[in-house]
């Protein structure tokens, strides 16, 4: 090899010198971060988090750049962004969807995170940075659905922005304060637009932290034991190789379904203007706030049927105590994996009957489903975690390899 | 990989069954040539229903956001769009300041058949016609099939049934009243087709239909036809991006 250096590379160390980018990268996804060898794919679904972030941030800027945050024109501006926008129907289609598919991903990734135990010790504030970001995505998601101001759009922002008013004593001037006046009306969309627009990049932020936390321990693994210097790989080229094969076959998917059934997972009735003289018959949420949507509604009690809600999220916060078990991989652990299916259904049910009316056979579901759902962490989780006998765990990675477990 | 792949695959499929149970009876359905990945608009169906829509439709319901130069999309030239334009008056402002017309043009939109909405309103019973321009995708997952079947549904009403004075029953209504305030529209030649097509019924619920789907979506074609090259180009990506993962895993186990 010539010892000589092309002017490209001698540039580069010239910057690497004063700024360095490049080992930076290379740390944090490169060369220099050390990953266990023995990563499945669930662990795809942290980059496919980051490609939808930032698929959602790049569509939603060529959005904004059309669209009108006023009650008389947003709707005839999505509208012209979809006829007479060129590529408009691509960008509005990939922003509508992808927002399902990013919710697809980070439920996936935070059951991979439940599955494997990678919210125990040492990973409980990383945890944390990732309920924070699912709570700002739902937010996100929630005020970017009210700016297309269809049917949909005005009364779920009218169900939703009205739960708050549940609070005793300074509800009613929450609620005031949320809308910018008496009801939903132009200044609430305007705020919407304003913080739809911040909250992707809060979220980015939140993102570097979640990155962070999560170098100092490095990744979990499928088998939940500590990886050794031995058992471990660089990121890159193996993993950025493993992420690429896993975002085309995701992009697969998606791209499927925004060319070809773009509007499966979205409400017909957001196609309809809203209007506020006309209260549809059924008022539903997109399908990620679906379980969530009928936890509270299980509830007779206004109040209590709000904190329930916020509660099955922050539940979530306590999770690395409520399981009290110290293994981690559900592999290991014989009694909890089942009821972690049996939780996985549990949403699945919640998630149906958030959809259907509160009436029937679908209430007394979503009311065994909501009491199974914090029976899961505040009963089941510890007591399983006390009396369960997890199999025996393999000394290294390694030696589970051998032995055909990796 | 399999399971995640199962996984993804029952979410997408269990989304739309999660929604709330349309209500009716089972929608009539047509094969329709815009159905599928592959789907495009039939030109001269399209140029049907336009007909039907201004011989039939236009009296009482808008159609908002079509302008005049979109009609190129159903293979009419300049020409002929300026003459479909120039059959309409828009009111104008002129020189002196007093209100006159003028004849439409291309940029021109579907003009309202009804000044305001208690105009509208007073001229149907009470009721309003809805905006056409979205109808088959505001109203039903199914919205095409929803739409020709509702134009079709209309029957006498079930025996102790009563429908209201200037009501029509029809089991497609998706209001769930199943009464309906506009009266059965389509009728066996109630149009008589420019190209000769028979106008039976269901013939002309088609093309309208039809129609109305391309005001909806008039993109459908483009997406369609993209839709195709993007799966191509990302099947090809997948396919290489797993030849090299193996390739880069097949190190390891050489050490
Ligand atoms: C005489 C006036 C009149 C004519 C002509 C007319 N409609 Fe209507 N249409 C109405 C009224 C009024 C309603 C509102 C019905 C209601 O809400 O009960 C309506 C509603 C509709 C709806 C909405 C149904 C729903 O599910 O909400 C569709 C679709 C429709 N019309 C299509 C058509 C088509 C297609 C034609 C032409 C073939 C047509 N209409 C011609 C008056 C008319
Ligand atoms: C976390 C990332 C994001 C999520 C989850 C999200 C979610 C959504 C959702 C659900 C909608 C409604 C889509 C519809 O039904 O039409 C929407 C609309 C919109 N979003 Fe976002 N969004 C994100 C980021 C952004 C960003 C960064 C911007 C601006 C820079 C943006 C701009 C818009 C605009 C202008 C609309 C209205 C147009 C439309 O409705 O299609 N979004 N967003």
């Amino acid at each position: 090899m010539s010892t000589e250096k092309s002017v490209l590379q001698r540039a580069f160390e010239w910057h690497e010198q004063r700024l360095p980018i490049g080992g930076f990268i290379d740390g944090v996804i490169g060369t220099k971060y050390p990953a266990p060898k023995n990563l499945n794919y669930w662990w795809n679904f942290g980059s496919l988090n980051g490609l939808m972030l930032v698929i959602m941030i790049a569509s939603g800027i060529f959005l904004a750049m059309n669209y009108t945050p006023h009650k008389d024109f947003a709707f005839d501006s999505v509208e012209r962004i979809m006829r007479d926008v060129n590529y408009g129907w691509v960008m509005r289609y990939m922003h509508a969807n992808g927002a399902s598919f990013f919710f697809i991903v980070v439920y996936i990734h935070i059951f991979r995170g439940m599955y494997y135990g990678s919210y125990k010790n040492p990973r409980e504030v990383l945890w944390w940075i990732g309920i924070l970001i699912f709570l700002a995505m739902m937010a996100t998601a929630f005020m970017g659905y009210v700016l297309p101001w269809g049917q949909m759009s005005f009364w779920g922002a009218t169900v939703i922005t009205n739960l708050f008013s549940a609070i005793p004593v300074v509800g009613d001037s929450i609620v005031t304060f949320l809308w910018g006046g008496f009801s939903v009306e132009n200044p609430t969309l305007n705020r919407f637009f304003s913080l739809h627009y911040l909250l992707p990049f809060v979220i980015f932020g939140l993102v570097v932290f979640h990155v962070w936390a999560l170098h100092l321990p490095g990744s979990n693994n499928p088998l939940g034991i500590e990886a050794t210097p031995a058992d471990k790989i660089p990121f890159h080229p193996y993993y950025t190789a493993k992420d690429f094969f896993g975002v085309g076959v995701f992009m697969l998917i998606y791209f499927a379904v925004v060319f070809w059934a773009p509007n499966m997972l979205g409400d017909p009735l957001n196609y309809e203007k809203a209007n506020p003289l006309v209260t549809p018959a059924h008022i539903v949420p997109e399908w990620y706030f679906l379980p969530f949507y009928a936890i509270l509604r299980a509830i007779p009690d206004k109040l209590l049927g709000v904190i329930a809600m916020f509660g099955s999220i922050l539940i979530l916060f306590a999770l690395p105590w409520l399981d009290t078990s110290r293994i981690r991989s559900a592999v290991f652990r014989p009694i909890y994996k089942w009821f972690l299916w049996l939780f996985v259904i549990d949403c699945a049910v919640l998630t149906w009957c958030g959809a259907q009316l509160p009436e029937g056979l679908p209430l007394i579901l979503s009311r065994v489903g909501t009491f199974w759902y914090f029976l899961h962490f505040l009963i089941l989780l510890p007591i399983i975690g006390w009396v369960e006998t997890p199999k025996p765990l393999p000394a290294s990675i390694s030696e589970a390899v051998l032995k055909g477990r990796g | 990989m399999k399971k995640i792949i199962l996984a993804a695959a029952a979410v997408l499929a269990l989304s739309p069954a999660v929604r709330a149970a349309e209500v009716g009876p089972e929608l009539m359905q047509v094969p329709w040539s815009f159905d599928g990945a592959f789907g495009k608009f039939d030109r001269l169906q399209l140029q049907r229903g336009l007909q039907v829509y201004r011989e039939v439709c236009a009296s009482c319901h808008s159609l908002n956001y079509v302008a005049f130069r979109n009609l190129s999309d159903l293979g009419y030239s300049e020409g002929q769009i300026k003459a479909i334009a120039n059959e309409y008056e828009y009111p104008e402002i002129d020189d002196e300041g007093s209100d006159t017309t003028r004849k439409g043009k291309p940029s021109d939109y579907f003009p309202n058949p009804y000044p305001n909405e208690k105009f509208a309103r007073a001229s149907n019973n009470g009721a309003l016609p809805p905006d056409l321009s979205l109808v088959t995708k505001s109203r039903h997952r199914d919205g095409p099939n929803y739409i020709y079947s509702l134009l079709l549904g209309y029957e006498d009403p079930p025996a102790g049934m009563e429908v209201l004075e200037g009501m029509s029953y029809n089991k497609f209504f998706s209001s769930g009243s199943f009464q309906i305030a506009m009266v059965k529209q389509i009728e066996p030649d109630k149009v008589t087709y420019a190209d000769g097509t028979a106008a039976t019924q269901e013939q002309i619920a088609q093309d309208i239909t039809a129609f109305l789907h391309w005001a909806a979506e008039p993109k459908l074609e483009a997406r369609h036809g993209a839709g195709l090259r993007v799966m191509l180009y990302t099947l090809i990506f997948t396919v290489l991006a797993y030849l090299l993962k193996k390739r880069i895993w097949a190190r390891l186990d050489q050490k």
